[in-house]
Protein backbone atom coordinates (compact mmCIF):
# COMPACT_ATOMS: atom_id res chain seq x y z
CA UNK A 1 0.00 0.00 0.00
CA UNK A 2 1.06 3.47 -0.83
CA UNK A 3 0.61 6.56 0.75
CA UNK A 4 0.09 10.45 0.22
CA UNK A 5 3.02 12.49 2.76
CA UNK A 6 1.53 15.43 3.93
CA UNK A 7 4.15 16.94 5.90
CA UNK A 8 2.44 20.60 6.74
CA UNK A 9 4.64 23.52 7.73
CA UNK A 10 6.29 23.02 10.70
CA UNK A 11 7.63 19.25 9.90
CA UNK A 12 9.13 20.81 6.75
CA UNK A 13 12.58 22.38 6.14
CA UNK A 14 14.37 24.31 9.13
CA UNK A 15 11.39 23.95 11.47
CA UNK A 16 10.52 23.11 15.08
CA UNK A 17 9.49 19.83 14.06
CA UNK A 18 12.43 19.05 12.06
CA UNK A 19 13.30 15.91 14.16
CA UNK A 20 10.11 14.39 13.61
CA UNK A 21 9.92 14.77 9.86
CA UNK A 22 13.37 13.02 9.59
CA UNK A 23 12.34 10.29 12.19
CA UNK A 24 9.03 9.70 10.67
CA UNK A 25 10.95 9.18 7.25
CA UNK A 26 13.75 7.10 8.61
CA UNK A 27 11.38 4.91 10.44
CA UNK A 28 9.21 4.49 7.48
CA UNK A 29 11.56 3.49 5.13
CA UNK A 30 12.90 1.32 7.51
CA UNK A 31 9.82 -0.50 7.82
CA UNK A 32 9.79 -0.97 4.08
CA UNK A 33 6.52 1.74 3.42
CA UNK A 34 6.24 3.32 0.68
CA UNK A 35 5.34 6.77 0.63
CA UNK A 36 5.30 9.67 -1.77
CA UNK A 37 5.13 13.34 -1.10
CA UNK A 38 2.20 15.20 -1.55
CA UNK A 39 2.74 17.29 -4.70
CA UNK A 40 2.50 21.15 -4.32
CA UNK A 41 0.75 20.88 -0.92
CA UNK A 42 -0.51 24.21 1.25
CA UNK A 43 -0.92 24.81 4.89
CA UNK A 44 -3.69 23.47 6.26
CA UNK A 45 -5.10 26.09 7.55
CA UNK A 46 -4.86 25.41 11.17
CA UNK A 47 -5.87 27.12 14.11
CA UNK A 48 -4.92 30.67 13.44
CA UNK A 49 -5.70 30.36 10.21
CA UNK A 50 -9.22 29.45 11.32
CA UNK A 51 -9.46 32.45 13.62
CA UNK A 52 -9.55 35.09 11.18
CA UNK A 53 -11.62 32.88 8.35
CA UNK A 54 -12.80 29.93 8.65
CA UNK A 55 -14.35 29.40 5.19
CA UNK A 56 -10.99 30.52 3.64
CA UNK A 57 -9.56 27.72 6.17
CA UNK A 58 -11.57 24.82 5.02
CA UNK A 59 -10.40 26.24 1.26
CA UNK A 60 -7.31 26.19 2.08
CA UNK A 61 -7.63 22.30 3.70
CA UNK A 62 -10.03 21.42 0.93
CA UNK A 63 -7.22 22.25 -1.82
CA UNK A 64 -4.86 19.41 -0.28
CA UNK A 65 -7.45 17.18 -0.58
CA UNK A 66 -8.15 17.96 -3.64
CA UNK A 67 -4.51 17.60 -5.01
CA UNK A 68 -4.60 14.28 -3.01
CA UNK A 69 -7.55 12.71 -4.54
CA UNK A 70 -6.11 13.80 -7.77
CA UNK A 71 -2.40 12.07 -7.03
CA UNK A 72 -3.63 8.72 -5.55
CA UNK A 73 -6.05 7.94 -7.80
CA UNK A 74 -5.89 4.72 -8.98
CA UNK A 75 -7.94 1.60 -8.57
CA UNK A 76 -10.69 1.81 -6.32
CA UNK A 77 -9.07 2.22 -2.87
CA UNK A 78 -9.30 5.59 -1.54
CA UNK A 79 -6.07 7.22 -1.43
CA UNK A 80 -4.48 7.55 2.13
CA UNK A 81 -3.55 11.10 3.29
CA UNK A 82 -0.66 10.62 6.65
CA UNK A 83 0.58 13.64 8.07
CA UNK A 84 2.29 13.72 11.37
CA UNK A 85 1.02 17.25 12.61
CA UNK A 86 -1.78 17.00 14.88
CA UNK A 87 -3.09 20.05 13.89
CA UNK A 88 -2.83 19.54 10.31
CA UNK A 89 -4.68 16.22 10.79
CA UNK A 90 -7.16 17.89 13.08
CA UNK A 91 -8.48 20.01 9.96
CA UNK A 92 -8.01 17.92 7.00
CA UNK A 93 -10.59 15.63 9.57
CA UNK A 94 -12.61 18.43 10.26
CA UNK A 95 -12.66 20.17 6.46
CA UNK A 96 -14.02 16.71 5.82
CA UNK A 97 -16.86 16.52 8.46
CA UNK A 98 -17.65 20.17 7.58
CA UNK A 99 -18.14 19.86 3.50
CA UNK A 100 -20.55 16.68 4.31
CA UNK A 101 -22.09 17.82 7.21
CA UNK A 102 -22.88 21.83 6.64
CA UNK A 103 -24.22 21.74 2.62
CA UNK A 104 -23.49 24.86 3.15
CA UNK A 105 -19.76 25.24 3.48
CA UNK A 106 -19.82 21.78 1.35
CA UNK A 107 -21.28 24.34 -1.91
CA UNK A 108 -19.00 27.00 -0.95
CA UNK A 109 -15.93 24.75 -0.80
CA UNK A 110 -16.78 22.89 -4.01
CA UNK A 111 -17.43 26.31 -5.97
CA UNK A 112 -14.11 27.40 -4.45
CA UNK A 113 -12.17 24.35 -5.97
CA UNK A 114 -13.99 24.67 -9.35
CA UNK A 115 -12.91 28.31 -10.08
CA UNK A 116 -9.13 26.86 -9.77
CA UNK A 117 -10.06 23.39 -12.05
CA UNK A 118 -9.93 21.48 -8.91
CA UNK A 119 -12.44 19.02 -7.67
CA UNK A 120 -12.95 16.78 -4.54
CA UNK A 121 -15.30 13.80 -4.08
CA UNK A 122 -14.57 13.02 -0.55
CA UNK A 123 -12.75 10.00 -1.71
CA UNK A 124 -9.31 10.41 0.71
CA UNK A 125 -8.50 9.08 3.56
CA UNK A 126 -6.58 11.38 6.58
CA UNK A 127 -4.93 9.18 8.57
CA UNK A 128 -2.15 10.08 11.67
CA UNK A 129 1.23 7.75 10.71
CA UNK A 130 0.92 6.57 14.54
CA UNK A 131 -2.25 4.82 13.50
CA UNK A 132 -0.45 3.24 10.29
CA UNK A 133 2.65 1.89 11.79
CA UNK A 134 -0.06 0.39 14.87
CA UNK A 135 -2.82 -0.38 12.67
CA UNK A 136 -1.05 -1.06 8.96
CA UNK A 137 2.18 -2.30 9.77
CA UNK A 138 1.29 -3.74 13.13
CA UNK A 139 2.67 -4.46 16.37
CA UNK A 140 3.88 -7.95 15.73
CA UNK A 141 5.54 -6.87 12.65
CA UNK A 142 7.24 -3.77 14.16
CA UNK A 143 8.23 -6.02 17.17
CA UNK A 144 10.21 -8.48 15.17
CA UNK A 145 12.27 -5.96 13.64
CA UNK A 146 13.45 -4.57 17.20
CA UNK A 147 17.18 -4.53 17.44
CA UNK A 148 17.65 -2.85 20.78
CA UNK A 149 14.69 -3.02 22.94
CA UNK A 150 14.19 -0.17 25.10
CA UNK A 151 14.50 -2.10 27.94
CA UNK A 152 13.34 -0.82 31.35
CA UNK A 153 12.78 2.66 30.12
CA UNK A 154 9.35 3.92 31.20
CA UNK A 155 7.52 6.35 28.34
CA UNK A 156 4.76 8.30 29.45
CA UNK A 157 2.74 8.52 26.09
CA UNK A 158 1.28 12.11 25.47
CA UNK A 159 -1.00 12.04 22.74
CA UNK A 160 -1.86 15.67 23.33
CA UNK A 161 -5.68 17.16 22.45
CA UNK A 162 -5.72 16.86 18.56
CA UNK A 163 -4.90 13.58 18.62
CA UNK A 164 -7.66 12.17 19.75
CA UNK A 165 -10.33 15.45 19.38
CA UNK A 166 -12.55 16.37 18.23
CA UNK A 167 -12.77 12.75 16.17
CA UNK A 168 -11.69 9.90 17.90
CA UNK A 169 -10.71 8.35 14.92
CA UNK A 170 -8.52 5.40 15.55
CA UNK A 171 -8.40 5.57 18.73
CA UNK A 172 -10.25 5.83 22.65
CA UNK A 173 -10.79 9.06 23.23
CA UNK A 174 -10.70 9.59 27.31
CA UNK A 175 -7.80 7.07 27.02
CA UNK A 176 -6.32 6.44 24.31
CA UNK A 177 -3.85 3.86 24.02
CA UNK A 178 -2.32 3.39 20.41
CA UNK A 179 1.18 4.88 21.86
CA UNK A 180 1.51 2.70 25.08
CA UNK A 181 1.35 -0.46 22.87
CA UNK A 182 3.42 0.71 20.48
CA UNK A 183 5.94 1.62 23.17
CA UNK A 184 5.43 -1.58 24.75
CA UNK A 185 6.30 -3.53 21.54
CA UNK A 186 9.27 -1.48 21.75
CA UNK A 187 9.98 -2.94 24.25
CA UNK A 188 9.63 -0.05 26.59
CA UNK A 189 7.76 0.50 30.21
CA UNK A 190 4.58 2.79 29.39
CA UNK A 191 3.78 4.72 32.36
CA UNK A 192 -0.04 4.89 33.32
CA UNK A 193 -0.61 8.40 33.41
CA UNK A 194 -3.78 10.72 33.58
CA UNK A 195 -3.23 13.48 31.32
CA UNK A 196 -2.60 11.82 28.11
CA UNK A 197 -4.55 14.25 26.25
CA UNK A 198 -4.48 17.58 28.29
CA UNK A 199 -3.62 20.32 26.01
CA UNK A 200 -0.48 21.96 26.07
CA UNK A 201 -0.98 25.34 25.47
CA UNK A 202 -0.24 25.47 21.69
CA UNK A 203 0.79 28.71 20.22
CA UNK A 204 0.16 30.02 24.31
CA UNK A 205 4.08 30.04 24.16
CA UNK A 206 4.33 32.27 21.70
CA UNK A 207 1.72 34.66 23.39
CA UNK A 208 1.08 34.33 26.63
CA UNK A 209 4.44 32.57 28.04
CA UNK A 210 3.72 32.39 31.42
CA UNK A 211 0.14 30.59 30.86
CA UNK A 212 1.88 27.69 28.80
CA UNK A 213 5.19 27.51 30.60
CA UNK A 214 1.91 26.53 33.59
CA UNK A 215 0.66 24.41 31.64
CA UNK A 216 3.55 22.32 30.60
CA UNK A 217 4.43 22.38 34.07
CA UNK A 218 1.44 20.29 35.23
CA UNK A 219 1.81 17.66 32.51
CA UNK A 220 5.77 17.43 33.44
CA UNK A 221 5.47 17.10 37.34
CA UNK A 222 2.90 14.63 36.69
CA UNK A 223 4.56 12.49 34.18
CA UNK A 224 7.44 12.78 36.67
CA UNK A 225 5.75 11.90 39.43
CA UNK A 226 4.14 8.65 37.49
CA UNK A 227 7.99 7.42 36.53
CA UNK A 228 8.69 8.55 33.50
CA UNK A 229 11.89 8.42 31.73
CA UNK A 230 10.77 10.44 29.16
CA UNK A 231 7.68 11.72 27.32
CA UNK A 232 6.39 10.55 23.80
CA UNK A 233 4.39 12.87 21.62
CA UNK A 234 3.00 12.89 18.58
CA UNK A 235 2.71 17.11 17.38
CA UNK A 236 5.44 19.16 16.86
CA UNK A 237 3.69 21.93 19.00
CA UNK A 238 3.27 19.61 22.03
CA UNK A 239 7.33 18.42 21.97
CA UNK A 240 8.58 21.77 21.74
CA UNK A 241 6.33 23.55 24.35
CA UNK A 242 7.54 20.96 26.97
CA UNK A 243 10.96 20.35 25.38
CA UNK A 244 12.06 24.28 25.76
CA UNK A 245 10.26 25.61 29.15
CA UNK A 246 11.68 23.43 30.90
CA UNK A 247 13.81 25.68 32.75
CA UNK A 248 11.20 28.32 33.52
CA UNK A 249 9.24 25.37 34.77
CA UNK A 250 12.10 24.49 36.81
CA UNK A 251 12.74 27.87 38.16
CA UNK A 252 8.78 28.97 38.44
CA UNK A 253 7.05 26.10 39.72
CA UNK A 254 9.65 23.85 41.13
CA UNK A 255 9.96 21.27 38.38
CA UNK A 256 12.05 19.16 39.88
CA UNK A 257 14.47 18.69 36.99
CA UNK A 258 14.44 18.60 33.67
CA UNK A 259 12.77 15.34 31.42
CA UNK A 260 13.70 14.55 27.77
CA UNK A 261 10.95 15.04 25.50
CA UNK A 262 10.69 12.74 22.04
CA UNK A 263 8.85 12.12 18.87
CA UNK A 264 7.34 8.46 19.39
CA UNK A 265 8.82 8.31 16.06
CA UNK A 266 12.15 8.77 17.38
CA UNK A 267 11.82 6.05 20.09
CA UNK A 268 10.95 3.87 17.52
CA UNK A 269 13.75 4.27 15.42
CA UNK A 270 15.38 3.76 18.44
CA UNK A 271 14.55 0.63 18.95
CA UNK A 272 14.88 0.04 15.25
CA UNK A 273 18.81 1.00 15.76
CA UNK A 274 18.78 3.73 13.40
CA UNK A 275 21.61 5.91 13.71
CA UNK A 276 21.27 8.63 16.22
CA UNK A 277 21.76 11.11 13.51
CA UNK A 278 18.76 9.97 11.37
CA UNK A 279 16.28 10.42 13.74
CA UNK A 280 17.46 14.07 14.52
CA UNK A 281 18.13 12.73 18.44
CA UNK A 282 21.01 16.16 17.70
CA UNK A 283 18.36 18.54 17.28
CA UNK A 284 16.69 17.66 20.88
CA UNK A 285 17.32 20.49 23.84
CA UNK A 286 17.17 17.82 26.58
CA UNK A 287 19.46 15.00 25.75
CA UNK A 288 17.60 11.59 25.34
CA UNK A 289 19.93 9.82 27.33
CA UNK A 290 17.92 6.25 26.65
CA UNK A 291 21.03 4.06 25.40
CA UNK A 292 22.59 4.93 28.20
CA UNK A 293 20.21 3.52 29.94
CA UNK A 294 19.80 0.24 28.07
CA UNK A 295 23.24 0.03 28.56
CA UNK A 296 23.11 -0.03 31.95
CA UNK A 297 20.75 -2.88 31.63
CA UNK A 298 22.83 -5.19 29.59
CA UNK A 299 25.79 -4.48 31.97
CA UNK A 300 23.88 -4.95 35.74
CA UNK B 1 -4.02 59.04 41.56
CA UNK B 2 -6.06 58.00 38.60
CA UNK B 3 -9.81 58.04 38.62
CA UNK B 4 -11.62 54.98 39.50
CA UNK B 5 -13.19 54.51 36.51
CA UNK B 6 -17.37 54.06 36.96
CA UNK B 7 -18.83 51.29 35.26
CA UNK B 8 -22.34 49.24 35.80
CA UNK B 9 -21.90 46.00 35.76
CA UNK B 10 -25.51 45.20 35.54
CA UNK B 11 -26.67 45.62 32.43
CA UNK B 12 -29.88 46.68 30.84
CA UNK B 13 -31.93 45.33 28.02
CA UNK B 14 -30.96 48.09 25.97
CA UNK B 15 -27.74 47.57 25.78
CA UNK B 16 -27.58 43.76 24.57
CA UNK B 17 -27.93 43.27 21.34
CA UNK B 18 -30.19 40.79 19.90
CA UNK B 19 -28.94 40.08 16.44
CA UNK B 20 -25.57 38.85 17.91
CA UNK B 21 -27.04 35.38 19.40
CA UNK B 22 -28.58 34.84 15.99
CA UNK B 23 -25.30 35.88 14.01
CA UNK B 24 -23.35 33.43 16.31
CA UNK B 25 -25.76 30.30 16.29
CA UNK B 26 -25.55 30.71 11.97
CA UNK B 27 -22.06 29.87 11.73
CA UNK B 28 -21.46 25.76 11.26
CA UNK B 29 -21.07 24.23 14.69
CA UNK B 30 -22.77 26.98 16.56
CA UNK B 31 -26.75 25.69 15.35
CA UNK B 32 -27.08 24.08 19.04
CA UNK B 33 -26.43 27.20 20.77
CA UNK B 34 -29.47 27.72 22.04
CA UNK B 35 -29.86 23.92 23.82
CA UNK B 36 -27.33 25.02 26.83
CA UNK B 37 -27.90 23.98 30.22
CA UNK B 38 -25.52 26.01 31.80
CA UNK B 39 -24.19 23.08 33.55
CA UNK B 40 -20.15 24.54 33.56
CA UNK B 41 -18.62 20.83 32.43
CA UNK B 42 -17.27 23.31 29.62
CA UNK B 43 -15.76 25.48 32.30
CA UNK B 44 -14.56 22.15 34.29
CA UNK B 45 -13.02 20.31 31.16
CA UNK B 46 -11.22 23.78 30.07
CA UNK B 47 -7.32 23.56 31.25
CA UNK B 48 -7.65 27.27 30.75
CA UNK B 49 -10.65 28.53 32.53
CA UNK B 50 -8.35 29.60 35.53
CA UNK B 51 -7.10 32.20 33.63
CA UNK B 52 -9.93 33.42 32.28
CA UNK B 53 -11.98 36.66 32.72
CA UNK B 54 -15.35 34.34 32.10
CA UNK B 55 -15.60 30.68 32.19
CA UNK B 56 -16.55 29.22 28.86
CA UNK B 57 -20.19 28.24 30.18
CA UNK B 58 -20.63 32.29 31.34
CA UNK B 59 -19.62 33.11 27.84
CA UNK B 60 -22.28 30.54 26.37
CA UNK B 61 -24.62 32.22 28.88
CA UNK B 62 -23.38 36.02 27.58
CA UNK B 63 -23.35 35.01 24.15
CA UNK B 64 -27.26 33.79 24.24
CA UNK B 65 -28.23 36.37 25.84
CA UNK B 66 -26.69 39.35 23.48
CA UNK B 67 -23.87 40.71 25.65
CA UNK B 68 -21.72 41.77 22.60
CA UNK B 69 -19.65 43.89 24.13
CA UNK B 70 -18.76 42.36 27.20
CA UNK B 71 -18.13 38.89 25.77
CA UNK B 72 -15.77 40.26 21.99
CA UNK B 73 -14.23 42.07 24.68
CA UNK B 74 -13.43 39.10 26.99
CA UNK B 75 -9.55 37.91 27.88
CA UNK B 76 -11.32 34.23 27.43
CA UNK B 77 -12.06 34.26 23.72
CA UNK B 78 -8.29 34.70 23.17
CA UNK B 79 -7.41 32.17 25.91
CA UNK B 80 -8.92 29.34 24.17
CA UNK B 81 -5.75 27.19 22.60
CA UNK B 82 -8.67 25.04 20.64
CA UNK B 83 -8.29 21.99 22.58
CA UNK B 84 -12.02 20.68 21.72
CA UNK B 85 -12.30 19.53 25.33
CA UNK B 86 -15.13 21.49 26.15
CA UNK B 87 -16.81 20.06 22.57
CA UNK B 88 -16.21 16.63 23.27
CA UNK B 89 -17.53 16.57 26.69
CA UNK B 90 -20.44 19.19 26.44
CA UNK B 91 -24.01 16.91 26.89
CA UNK B 92 -25.65 19.06 24.53
CA UNK B 93 -23.38 19.09 22.22
CA UNK B 94 -22.36 22.00 21.49
CA UNK B 95 -19.51 22.86 19.46
CA UNK B 96 -17.94 25.46 21.89
CA UNK B 97 -14.54 25.69 20.11
CA UNK B 98 -16.27 26.72 16.97
CA UNK B 99 -18.09 29.09 18.90
CA UNK B 100 -15.08 30.32 20.65
CA UNK B 101 -13.85 30.77 17.05
CA UNK B 102 -16.83 32.69 15.78
CA UNK B 103 -16.37 34.61 18.56
CA UNK B 104 -12.66 35.67 18.19
CA UNK B 105 -13.19 36.27 14.15
CA UNK B 106 -15.63 39.04 15.06
CA UNK B 107 -13.44 40.31 17.17
CA UNK B 108 -10.74 40.61 14.79
CA UNK B 109 -13.08 41.65 12.19
CA UNK B 110 -14.80 44.74 14.53
CA UNK B 111 -10.88 45.30 15.84
CA UNK B 112 -12.26 45.24 19.36
CA UNK B 113 -8.98 44.09 20.89
CA UNK B 114 -5.89 46.06 22.71
CA UNK B 115 -3.95 46.93 19.32
CA UNK B 116 -0.87 45.45 20.62
CA UNK B 117 -2.19 42.77 21.66
CA UNK B 118 -0.02 39.37 20.79
CA UNK B 119 -3.04 36.78 20.35
CA UNK B 120 -4.71 38.61 17.57
CA UNK B 121 -1.65 39.91 16.51
CA UNK B 122 -0.06 36.39 15.60
CA UNK B 123 -3.20 35.21 13.98
CA UNK B 124 -3.45 37.68 11.73
CA UNK B 125 -0.14 37.41 10.91
CA UNK B 126 -0.16 33.93 10.37
CA UNK B 127 -2.87 34.52 8.16
CA UNK B 128 -1.51 36.72 5.76
CA UNK B 129 1.62 35.10 5.45
CA UNK B 130 -0.21 32.18 4.93
CA UNK B 131 -2.74 33.14 2.70
CA UNK B 132 0.04 34.85 0.54
CA UNK B 133 2.85 32.07 0.70
CA UNK B 134 0.75 29.14 0.73
CA UNK B 135 2.78 28.18 3.77
CA UNK B 136 2.93 28.95 7.29
CA UNK B 137 6.76 30.15 7.40
CA UNK B 138 7.18 30.15 11.19
CA UNK B 139 10.35 31.37 11.98
CA UNK B 140 8.90 34.69 9.73
CA UNK B 141 5.51 34.69 11.35
CA UNK B 142 7.51 34.59 15.23
CA UNK B 143 9.56 37.66 13.66
CA UNK B 144 6.15 39.56 12.60
CA UNK B 145 4.70 38.70 16.18
CA UNK B 146 7.48 39.97 18.12
CA UNK B 147 7.61 43.70 16.23
CA UNK B 148 3.92 44.27 15.78
CA UNK B 149 3.36 43.34 19.74
CA UNK B 150 5.54 44.25 21.93
CA UNK B 151 9.30 43.62 21.22
CA UNK B 152 10.83 44.47 24.59
CA UNK B 153 8.38 41.24 26.21
CA UNK B 154 10.60 39.04 23.40
CA UNK B 155 14.29 39.90 24.34
CA UNK B 156 14.49 37.21 26.67
CA UNK B 157 13.63 34.66 24.05
CA UNK B 158 16.04 35.50 21.71
CA UNK B 159 18.33 33.01 23.56
CA UNK B 160 15.79 30.31 22.67
CA UNK B 161 15.78 31.69 19.05
CA UNK B 162 19.46 31.12 18.52
CA UNK B 163 19.01 27.41 20.25
CA UNK B 164 16.80 26.88 17.78
CA UNK B 165 18.99 28.18 15.10
CA UNK B 166 22.21 26.38 16.24
CA UNK B 167 19.90 22.96 16.13
CA UNK B 168 18.47 23.71 13.05
CA UNK B 169 15.04 24.05 13.77
CA UNK B 170 14.68 27.83 13.10
CA UNK B 171 14.66 29.89 9.73
CA UNK B 172 13.49 32.54 7.87
CA UNK B 173 13.53 31.32 4.76
CA UNK B 174 10.52 31.76 2.87
CA UNK B 175 8.61 29.29 1.79
CA UNK B 176 6.24 28.95 -1.21
CA UNK B 177 4.14 27.05 -2.89
CA UNK B 178 4.95 26.03 -6.64
CA UNK B 179 0.92 27.32 -7.99
CA UNK B 180 0.24 30.51 -5.91
CA UNK B 181 -2.35 31.74 -8.72
CA UNK B 182 -4.33 28.10 -8.07
CA UNK B 183 -4.72 28.72 -4.03
CA UNK B 184 -5.62 32.37 -5.02
CA UNK B 185 -7.83 31.34 -6.95
CA UNK B 186 -9.61 29.30 -4.35
CA UNK B 187 -9.81 32.09 -2.13
CA UNK B 188 -10.90 34.44 -4.09
CA UNK B 189 -14.10 31.52 -5.26
CA UNK B 190 -14.44 31.38 -1.55
CA UNK B 191 -15.38 34.99 -1.08
CA UNK B 192 -16.89 34.90 -4.70
CA UNK B 193 -19.97 32.29 -3.29
CA UNK B 194 -20.26 34.20 -0.10
CA UNK B 195 -21.39 37.34 -1.70
CA UNK B 196 -23.73 35.65 -3.56
CA UNK B 197 -25.14 33.36 -1.02
CA UNK B 198 -25.96 36.31 1.07
CA UNK B 199 -27.16 38.16 -1.50
CA UNK B 200 -29.45 35.08 -2.63
CA UNK B 201 -30.54 35.19 1.12
CA UNK B 202 -31.31 38.65 1.12
CA UNK B 203 -33.05 39.00 -1.86
CA UNK B 204 -35.06 35.50 -0.59
CA UNK B 205 -36.00 37.83 2.69
CA UNK B 206 -37.11 40.87 0.92
CA UNK B 207 -39.30 37.98 -1.38
CA UNK B 208 -40.70 37.12 1.40
CA UNK B 209 -42.02 40.52 3.42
Amino acid sequence: MKYLYYPGCSCSGKTTGRAYAESLTAVLQDLNVTYEELEDWNCCGATMYMSVDEQQAFAMSARNLALAERQGENGAAAPTLTTPCAACYTILNKTQHYIDEYPKVGKKIHSALAAADLSYRGKVEVRHPLDIMVNDIGLEEIASRVKQPLKGVKVASYYGCLLVRPYATFDDQDNPTTMDRLMAALGAEPVDWSLKTRCCGASLSGTMADVAVRLGYILLSEARRCGADVVATACPFCQFNLECFQQPMIKDHKLAGEIPIAYFTQLTGIALGLPDKALGLHRLSVPLSISDKIGEQEYA
Amino acid sequence: MQNWPIESKIRYEGDLDPGFAEGIASIPGGERLAHCIQCGTCSATCPLSNYMDYTPRRIIAMTRAGFKDDVLRSFTIWLCASCYSCTVECPKNIKITDIMYALKRQAIEENIYPKRFSIPVLAREFFSLAKRTGRSNEGRVIIRLVLKSNPFRYIGRAFLGLKLMKQGRFSLKKETIKRKGELKKILQGVEQTALEIESVQKSGIRAES
